[in-house]
């Protein structure tokens, strides 16, 4: 209310907060970007049923390996060709987006529950229970995570729920180093303090004055975790013990793909740039994120 | 330092008796060891074989200190499938993930301090933009598909080099750079920062004032200072690159520790697995700890705050 009023005493127009905000967000051209394709994968998954325009898991043996349309011999009928046993690539493309998708806002949001309770903890009470739970980080990071993912999904069996678990319950680290530095800040001003003295409970300081305030940070290491758990999840495919067939996972079709790649680039080529504009999406939208929420951070 | 060394080694010792505990019982844990290992078509009986012949009924602190004793004395028991002692398959292919994991480092290095010192002398120029763009682009990449790429550009189109396999130096050029190339981003942002820092501060003048070459205030003064921070990221991201060779070496057929432990999950034979995971962990663990002490070495302030 204050600086309204010494703006108007000024009587200069000054734009709001919001304003300032909205323009800043269209200024940011990686931001948009970055938002403008992960909307339209959003969309895409959303639609799916409507837009696929074959079933993405019929087989047709006599239509085997068709080029895109625009290599030759392709057609409109398969516009991104088909895979090696018949199946409409396109199709395959528009569901697979779901699945990654999935992999990915799940994997965050275990990882980042599991890791922003960690590190919340950690920095708020210090002391011991912040040299346990560096002790637990050390120990996490020691272990090979790719090995130890494929080791779990083999002998617990590969199913999307499971690669889904592992991930999570192993990309927690970030969230932990990021929240218990940003904590440990937090917890140093004066409105804790003073939360402190008028006899708040320990969860309501946590809930209501630290948590809001590391929120911006958690967002940011979200989005890293959320490329991060998708790269890692078609990793795991390509490497036969991630999502199982006949789901249309963007890294198992590459892993399917790459026999036939030598003399069918396109069929490596395809999946493999919607899984890089996916997470290139991301990555934009949390360095955006980073840029437009503290302006005065940047480089 | 003698202090800040032994509590560092401490440290250290337990992470690596923890990760030995976890990659123990993760094992015993997420599936029924006795039942993978007779396979799918097994009877009741024959899985009750099974686990007594592998001593699989013992209560599991039993089974986990019998196993940790012997392997401390680098017996890690015997391959399921090669009936081999499995430590001496391991150590024959050790060497091709670490050429591999050292050369990826070496090229990260030589492209990245460059590229990083550019980009620190005249921020925002088109050169930083574009270091810019290639770690944002670099990060978004998924490492097989790029492997996959580079193998179909210069082994099938160019016909430079070998498309997959193990052999001389020229099967690992591919391998390395794919392996590479996610370091990069990390090296060159650090090395930026640094330069900018030091180039900023106080002595960088003096040196300029007291009418110094560039290049000698450049990289006698100001490199040497900003390269500090860059030797323990070094050291960790070797770590992470023995661990993420998996996918790499899976990739290119290249036949390393990661290979092995890739080919190990698939057939079940689960000691392998189980000691490559604690022998890539320690790897990880001592480079950390190489680290910790270069950079205890490098800033006094580390070893006595």
């Amino acid at each position: 209310m204050s600086v309204e009023t010494f703006v108007s005493v000024g009587n200069v127009l000054q734009p709001s907060a919001g304003t300032l905000l909205r323009r800043r967000i269209f200024g940011h051209t990686t931001f948009l970007i970055g938002a403008a394709i992960f909307a339209f994968i959003l969309a895409v998954a959303a639609f799916a049923p409507w837009l696929a325009p074959h079933d993405a898991y019929a087989q047709d043996l006599s239509q085997r390996l068709v080029p895109p349309v625009w290599d030759d011999g392709g057609s409109w009928l398969h516009p991104l060709g088909t895979d090696q046993l018949g199946r409409d690539y396109l199709s395959r493309l528009i569901y697979g987006s779901r699945i990654s998708l999935l992999v990915g806002f799940s994997v965050m949001i275990m990882s980042g529950i599991i890791g922003t309770t960690l590190g919340v903890v950690a920095g708020y009470f210090g002391g011991r229970v912040d040299l346990v739970i560096n002790f637990i980080v050390t120990t996490r990071l020691a272990m090979p995570v790719i090995l130890v993912a494929l080791t779990v999904a083999a002998l617990a069996g590969s199913s999307l729920e499971n690669v889904i678990l592992v991930l999570g319950l192993l990309l927690w680290d970030r969230f932990v180093v990021v929240t218990r530095s940003a904590t440990l800040q937090i917890r140093a001003l004066d409105y804790v303090s003073a939360a402190q003295s008028v006899g708040c409970s320990t969860s309501r300081i946590v809930f209501t004055e630290i948590l809001p305030n590391v929120l911006n940070a958690i967002i940011i290491i979200g989005t890293i975790e959320m490329a991060n758990g998708i790269l890692l999840a078609a990793a795991l495919s390509f490497l036969g013990l991630g999502v199982p067939p006949p789901l249309p996972d963007w890294g198992a079709m590459i892993a399917d793909g790459k026999q036939y790649m030598f003399f069918n680039p396109w069929v490596i080529t395809i999946p493999g740039v919607a899984l890089f504009a996916l997470v290139l999406a991301i990555n934009l939208l949390g360095d955006g994120v980073r840029d437009l929420t503290a302006p005065e951070n940047r480089n | 330092m003698l202090a800040y060394f032994i509590k560092r080694s401490i440290v250290a010792l337990l992470v690596a008796i923890t990760v030995s505990i976890i990659s123990f019982m993760l094992l015993h844990v997420s599936g029924d060891l006795a039942q993978s290992l007779a396979g799918p078509s097994a009877t009741a009986s024959d899985i009750e074989q099974v686990r007594k012949a592998y001593g699989l009924d013992r209560p599991l602190a039993v089974q986990y200190v019998d196993w940790a004793r012997k392997a401390l004395r680098g017996d890690f028991g015997e391959s399921f499938f090669l009936k081999q002692p499995v430590f001496p398959i391991i150590v024959q292919r050790l060497p091709v993930t670490m050429t591999l994991g050292v050369s990826a480092l070496a090229i990260a290095l030589v492209v990245s301090i460059p590229l990083g010192i550019m980009a620190a002398i005249r921020p925002n120029s088109w050169i930083d933009r574009l270091a810019l763009t290639v770690s944002v682009f670099g990060q978004a990449l998924p490492s097989f598909w790029f492997g996959l790429l580079l193998m179909l550009f210069f082994g099938v189109t160019l016909r430079w080099l070998p498309v997959s396999g193990t052999g001389g130096w020229e099967y690992y050029v591919m391998p390395a750079v794919t392996l590479s190339y996610y370091s990069i981003p990390a090296f060159m942002r650090l090395i930026r920062a640094g330069m900018m820092e030091v180039l900023a501060s106080d002595y960088i003048r003096t040196a300029r004032a007291k009418g110094l070459r560039t290049a000698t205030v450049l990289f006698k003064h100001a490199l040497r200072n900003a390269v500090i921070p860059l030797v323990a990221v070094a050291a960790v991201q070797l770590g992470f690159a023995l661990g993420g060779s998996i996918v790499i070496e899976a990739v290119f057929s290249l036949h390393g520790v990661g290979y092995l432990g890739w080919e190990s999950i698939s057939r079940a034979d689960f000691p392998v697995v189980q000691a490559i995971v604690l022998i890539l962990a320690c790897f990880y663990i001592v480079l950390t700890f190489l680290a910790d002490m270069l950079n205890a070495v490098l800033d006094p302030r580390i070893r006595i705050g």
